[in-house]
């Protein structure tokens, strides 16, 4: 199961979090700087996945963004690996060649999107042209 | 001003190129936005973090409550108060405009809106029901895209109980012509299911149908639920199984459309749902394994393209190979797959490897021989993960021949690793290993002092508790006893006399215990010397009270007056005046006792016998204090629960059915709840005989329930380990004749000589020689998960005798002095004539060992270990007289042994009373099981048939059965021991709940060994419906009206009234009498209240009303999960008229 989803850059700046299991708004913060911080200490030549606390930590760099994706011990680690590559490659299509910045202005598209790939911890969509329906739908309406 | 801020910023998207993007076309009406992102990009330090989200958080919450914010604003202002939240800042007060938002934005901003509320709010926000109009609204537009909103949100977060309210219009959904809304309708449901599992129970079937659906979609989105609802009840899902596999063939064999592909492969992640399914439902089950063999091995074969996502299918599949009913050639190709993993370059595929590998070895060790080489390599990787995982791996292959290294590479990661959970949980694990398969006293007691020192304040409170016990209750040898205890104090001593400032708190505690009870083992030793350096501890800076407490509690044990006078003296001065009150008890203790030896001898006897102490949990002592209080006119005590309820009633209107007037229920109270100590000392003290009341039992044991369970560490409790294991897949030694176990040997005893290699090779070869010895003499132990190969070092010493030691040592400080420290070295001198026998036994043991090449075969040598034992009162290995062992005459045929004829191998006193059928469980080559469950007034039996069918006799029979719901006690003694052939022994158990399920199961294992000598075992689950241990429980209304009270967890739902003739509640309610056996206590117009009660004692109360139609049942309980179990099966019963 998936715990939570979490984009930051190098400096450690949250730039999207997104929970699946209840975590205080108080304890989130903790939580992000002790991930990241394990993160951000690895070099390229080793694992992408971290063991945290009592549960498992996978996570993707991209430029100068991290996507960091907490997980239980039963997952599969590298099929979130790749599930993370997934999004990427969704946003890539949605903003053709994403950026972080595209992410920062455009948090509750990034969003939507994602609440389309998982729910409640589970990957429920990984199509890529039916996770976007929703969303170019929505755009759509808004520009007739 | 603001005006100037928007102009300088109109000019940020331009600036960050952002124009051609699609996104970011709205950007420019966003400015503010703008102006918050780029105030978060320049941030440098959180000091100016919190100033500019203070300030921005300032600014939404003038603009959130302006009546003038259009909704295009205030979708900007969610965006904003998102970000808010993000960076660790509440935004409370935009809560309600976000629910706003999505009640009244259109498109985007509604969206935006859901989005917001599924943010901000958790599942039990009070505010979500405001959002319950708004989803029951969009859920019946004619917009798809609201609809689709709609079930998303619903699919994220829904109150549990306004589920009835929109489920219809969910349903409706199912039917839908567009693809992405039947999807998310079941993603709806599965939600539904996830919160509520009993308000979706009605519609099953149309889950089959959503797993039928033309659209591969809408079909993937049903396994969520399946995969649930296997999980749970993987028995129920059995005729699926063809189904799941059609579906992985399909997707495997590349029929998806092509944008189901992931990198040219085939939708991954529904091929690892499925392959997990299967993995659930081929579990100890051959003929449904045997279905999904073929599927697998094309899994196998296609997933061949050297991609990320493809190891990742194989992973899965290769779990689903050892976890279902096992193939030789699957097992062969899957391990092959292992071995492409660990010997991978790439670091993120020797990870997976390793935990596949971890996963393997627990079923097969031998696998684990063959990648040895990379497992000494991955043990000395730079990366820290790698390592943790291959330690991970050495711990499930330990033995006790390769302990020593394994324990000893551990310690060495732990010297390393700076992060706090992992030390907690090697630690542990270090801890386990040590009692299990300690070589050595010396061994132990060091890697203990190892543990102490390096696991410090933090690990587990239960691993110096079960030292500590390990210590007082010692083993099978008095000798050993004495040489472990002796050698501890030998240990602790010097680590006094050097720096004990550096010592953790917990591991000083422990020294002071030890050097308290057996520091006189030590006869050069003076008691003088030892008080002054536990004195040395007292004057330390960074001792905790705790700790000061257990060195004063050692100290009074150790004071004799006399010379020892002058610091014992000076010590309890001090402290008797310490603002700690623990403290200054424990020093006026020590005054007292050091002054008059005869008291001291007598709270604290060293040489006395061990007396059995009882512990009286109901307080009764108290009792006459109660009494007179009571009668002095005070108030009875109320339970915390209780008197909360009552304050909750008097306040507000009384919404509960039959609630009474105070001094009523307070009476019937005290009375009726007899379970609860604290009442059960008042009523007694009413009564005037408490003793009685007090254990029923009355055995002579000391009592301290609740702490032997924290004590059962897996390592002592032998007995229950196969049980625990019972679920593993059986897989068949491929080595049981010791000819071949010879190859084994060569096997390894080869390795350090094959070829001349450099030297570090060879000093890896050498750790990989000491690291996976006894492992492939091994292999068919490890069935058995951890079981041990040789006879475990440090056993539970024979309950019987020696009940008086388990007590907690904590316990022991903090209730009385009282205690019996000193009963267990008595316990050494009445057991000294045992010695000799005990070390005669020792030495069989280990001969017996080393000829033993099978799993069995340690049970065997448990067995010749205990059975001269008499003091050993294990009733599994007793030859008993229970069995019933008959010959079943005519029948040629044994394995087709009928039910009829099982019947009359009844146990004569459950023959007349009413039994579910016979069921078959599982059969081999040489045993057929069976079992049915009788139900009587006061328990439920489980009576297990065993039938030899082979022709001829098996051995050491052992019967094992335990549940993780139910509690299973033996009646009378379960069948063990020898079998002839074609007989039948028949096991009987009786069952009562321990913790209430939908569902609850029971399983067990019979090994035996066959007259070669071989040994085998069988694996078994039994289902018993809920429904059998349900009995009326007859209460008055006035008794019920109490208990409604009391009982704090509750369950409400609508059950459908049957509608025949006569009044639909009285019928329903007689329905629900007949099928469940509930006791109705009374029906008072439309009102009617029902009581019953789940073995052994398990109270529900249910308060039915009619009301619209409906039946609304209200059940309340004081276990957790009983009242949802009962409404469930209340509903099957209505359903199933």
């Amino acid at each position: 199961m998936i715990k939570f989803v979490l984009m930051v850059n190098r400096q450690g700046q949250t730039r999207l979090s997104r929970y699946y299991h209840s975590v205080e708004l108080s304890r989130r913060a903790a939580l992000e700087a002790d991930v990241v911080r394990y993160c951000l200490s690895r070099k390229k030549d080793q694992c992408s996945f971290v063991e945290y606390k009592d549960f498992k930590v996978v996570y993707r760099q991209y430029a100068a963004l991290y996507i960091v994706v907490g997980i239980t011990d039963s997952e599969n680690e590298l099929s979130i690996y790749e599930l993370v590559h997934n999004f990427v490659e969704v946003l890539d299509k949605y903003f053709s060649r994403v950026s972080e910045l595209d992410i920062m202005f455009n948090l509750d598209r990034v969003h939507i999107i994602l609440d389309e790939m998982i729910q409640n911890g589970h990957i429920v969509e990984t199509n890529k042209s039916r996770i976007l329906a929703p969303l170019t739908a929505i755009d759509k309406m808004v520009e007739s | 001003m603001s005006d100037v801020v928007e102009k300088t910023l109109t000019a940020l998207p331009s600036l960050l190129s952002l124009d051609s993007h699609p996104g970011s076309a709205k950007l420019s009406s966003t400015s503010k936005l703008g102006n918050l992102i780029r105030g978060i990009t320049e941030l440098t330090s959180k000091h100016e973090e919190e100033k500019l989200i203070q300030h921005e958080l300032l600014a939404i919450k003038e603009q959130v409550s302006s009546p003038n914010t259009t909704m295009r604003q205030m979708k900007e202002l969610m965006v904003r108060s998102i970000y808010c939240e993000m960076l660790g800042y509440e935004a409370s007060f935009s809560y309600i405009h976000a629910i706003k938002l999505a009640q009244q934005g259109t498109v985007l901003e509604k969206r935006v809106g859901y989005l917001a509320v599924s943010l901000f709010l958790n599942e039990s926000h009070e505010l979500l029901l405001l959002l319950v109009n708004t989803v029951l609204k969009d859920l019946q537009s004619t917009n798809l895209i609201e609809v689709c909103m709609a079930l998303t949100v619903v699919s994220q977060m829904f109150p549990k109980d306004m589920i009835p309210a929109i489920l219809p219009l969910v349903e409706e959904k199912l039917n839908h012509p567009k693809e992405i809304i039947r999807r998310k309708a079941v993603l709806a449901l599965y939600k539904f299911y996830l919160i509520a599992p009993n308000q979706v129970q009605h519609i099953h079937n149309k889950f089959r149908k959503a797993l039928c659906d033309k659209d591969p979609g809408v079909m993937t989105a049903s396994l969520h639920i399946y995969l649930q609802m296997i999980q749970e009840n993987p028995d129920a899902y059995k005729d699926l199984t063809p189904s799941f596999v059609t579906i992985l063939k399909q997707v495997v064999g590349g029929k998806l459309p092509m944008d189901f592909n992931y990198h040219t492969v085939p939708a991954p992640w529904l091929q690892i749902q499925l392959l997990r399914i299967l993995a659930l439902l081929g579990k100890n089950d051959q003929s449904t394994s045997e279905v999904m063999y073929e599927v697998l091995d094309e899994s196998l074969r296609r997933a061949e393209m050297n991609h990320n996502i493809t190891y990742a299918i194989l992973y899965e599949c290769v779990k689903c190979i050892y976890t279902i009913h096992p193939k030789s050639d699957l097992l062969e190709k899957a391990a092959k797959c292992i071995g492409n993993f660990v010997l991978s370059p790439k670091i993120n595929l020797k990870y997976l490897g390793l935990k596949a590998l971890t996963y393997v070895v627990q079923q097969d060790p031998k696998l684990a021989l063959q990648h040895q080489m990379t497992i000494i390599e991955c043990l000395d990787h730079p990366d820290l993960i790698i390592k943790r995982e291959t330690l991970e791996l050495l711990f499930r292959i330990t033995n006790a021949q390769n302990v020593t290294v394994i324990v000893e590479k551990m310690l060495e990661f732990l010297c390393i690793s700076e992060d706090d959970h992992t030390t907690i949980d090697l630690v542990g694990k270090v801890a386990e290993l040590a009692e299990k398969y300690a070589p050595d006293n010396e061994w132990f007691i060091e890697t203990m002092n190892t543990v102490f020192s390096l696991g410090g304040d933090m690990m587990q409170p239960d691993i110096p508790n079960s030292f500590l016990k390990l210590l007082s209750e010692g083993f099978d040898s008095v000798e050993e006893d004495r040489k472990l205890k002796l050698f501890a104090v030998n240990s602790y001593v010097p680590l006094l006399r050097g720096e004990p400032g550096k010592l953790p708190q917990r591991f000083l505690q422990v020294i002071s215990w030890v050097l308290g009870e057996y520091s006189h083992l030590r006869e050069d030793l003076e008691p003088a010397e030892v008080l002054s350096l536990l004195a040395k501890l007292l004057d330390m800076k960074n001792s905790s009270s705790e700790t000061k407490s257990w060195v004063l509690m050692a100290m009074t044990k150790l004071c004799k007056g006399g010379t020892d006078a002058s610091v014992t003296q000076e010590v309890s001065e001090t402290y008797s005046s310490s603002l700690d009150t623990v403290l200054r008890q424990r020093a006026h203790e020590l005054q007292y006792l050091s002054q008059d030896p005869e008291l001291r001898a007598r709270v604290l006897p060293r040489g006395a016998n061990p007396e059995t102490l009882e512990v009286d949990s109901s307080l009764s002592f108290l009792d006459r204090f109660v009494s007179e209080a009571l009668a002095a006119g005070a108030a009875p005590y109320k339970p915390p629960h209780q008197r909360q309820e009552e304050l909750d009633q008097s306040k507000a209107l009384s919404l509960e059915p039959y609630g009474l007037s105070l001094p009523i229920s307070m009476s019937s109270c005290s009375i009726t709840d007899r379970q609860s100590p604290t009442l059960l000392s008042m009523s007694s003290g009413l009564s005037g005989d408490s003793a009685d009341l007090s254990h029923k039992g009355g055995s002579s044991a000391l009592k301290l329930d609740g702490v032997k369970r924290v004590w059962g560490r897996e390592g002592y409790l032998a007995q229950r380990e196969p049980v625990e294991e019972a679920a593993q897949v059986e897989v068949p030694s491929p080595i049981q004749s010791p000819g071949r176990q010879g190859e084994g040997d060569s096997l390894h005893s080869q390795t350090p000589t094959q070829t001349p290699t450099p030297e570090p090779e060879q000093e890896k070869q050498q750790l990989a020689s000491s690291l996976f010895v006894g492992l492939a003499s091994q292999s068919s132990v490890s069935l058995m998960g951890k079981s041990e190969p040789t006879p475990q070092r440090f056993r539970r010493k024979a309950k019987g005798q020696g009940p008086g030691s388990s007590f907690n040592a904590s316990e022991q400080i903090s209730s009385s002095l009282i205690s019996p420290p000193s009963a267990v070295d008595n316990l050494l001198c009445n057991n000294l004539l045992d010695s000799n026998n005990a070390s005669e036994l020792a030495e069989q043991t280990s001969q017996l060992s080393q000829r033993l090449t099978t799993a069995n075969g340690t049970c065997h040598t448990e067995a010749e270990l205990t059975e001269p034992d008499t003091k050993g009162c294990n009733p599994a290995l007793r030859r008993d007289n229970c069995v019933v062992a008959a010959d079943p005459g005519p029948h040629d045929d044994p394995g087709r042994l009928t039910e009829v004829c099982l019947d009359s191998y009844l146990p004569a006193e459950l023959s007349g009373l009413s039994h579910s059928e016979i069921a078959p469980l599982c059969a081999n080559q040489s045993l057929n099981l069976s079992a049915c469950h009788v139900q009587k007034e006061d328990s439920l039996i489980l009576v297990v048939f065993i039938i030899n069918s082979s022709e001829s006799a098996i051995q050491q029979m052992l019967l094992q059965v335990d549940s993780e719901e139910l509690e299973v006690s033996c009646l009378c003694d379960s069948p063990a021991g020898e079998m002839t052939s074609h007989s039948v022994a028949v096991g009987q158990y009786s069952l009562t709940v321990k913790r209430p399920a939908v569902h609850v199961e029971v399983v067990g294992t019979v090994s035996y060994q066959l007259p070669a000598g071989t040994s085998q075992s069988l694996q078994f689950s039994y289902k018993v419906p809920l429904t059998s241990f349900i009995r009326p429980f007859v209460v008055s209304t006035e008794e019920y009206g109490t208990m409604w009270l009391s009982f704090s967890h509750d369950t409400k739902q609508n059950l459908t009234l049957i509608n025949d003739n006569q009044e639909p509640l009285t019928a329903t309610l007689n329905a629900l009498k007949k099928k469940l056996q509930l006791h109705v206590v009374e029906v008072i117009g439309m009102e009617g209240i029902v009581a019953c009660r789940l073995l052994q004692d398990l109270p529900c109360l249910m308060h039915c009303r009619v009301n619209a139609g409906w039946l609304a049942v209200w059940l309340r309980s004081p276990v957790p999960d009983l009242p949802d179990c009962l409404i469930y099966h209340c509903q099957r019963a209505l359903q199933s008229l």
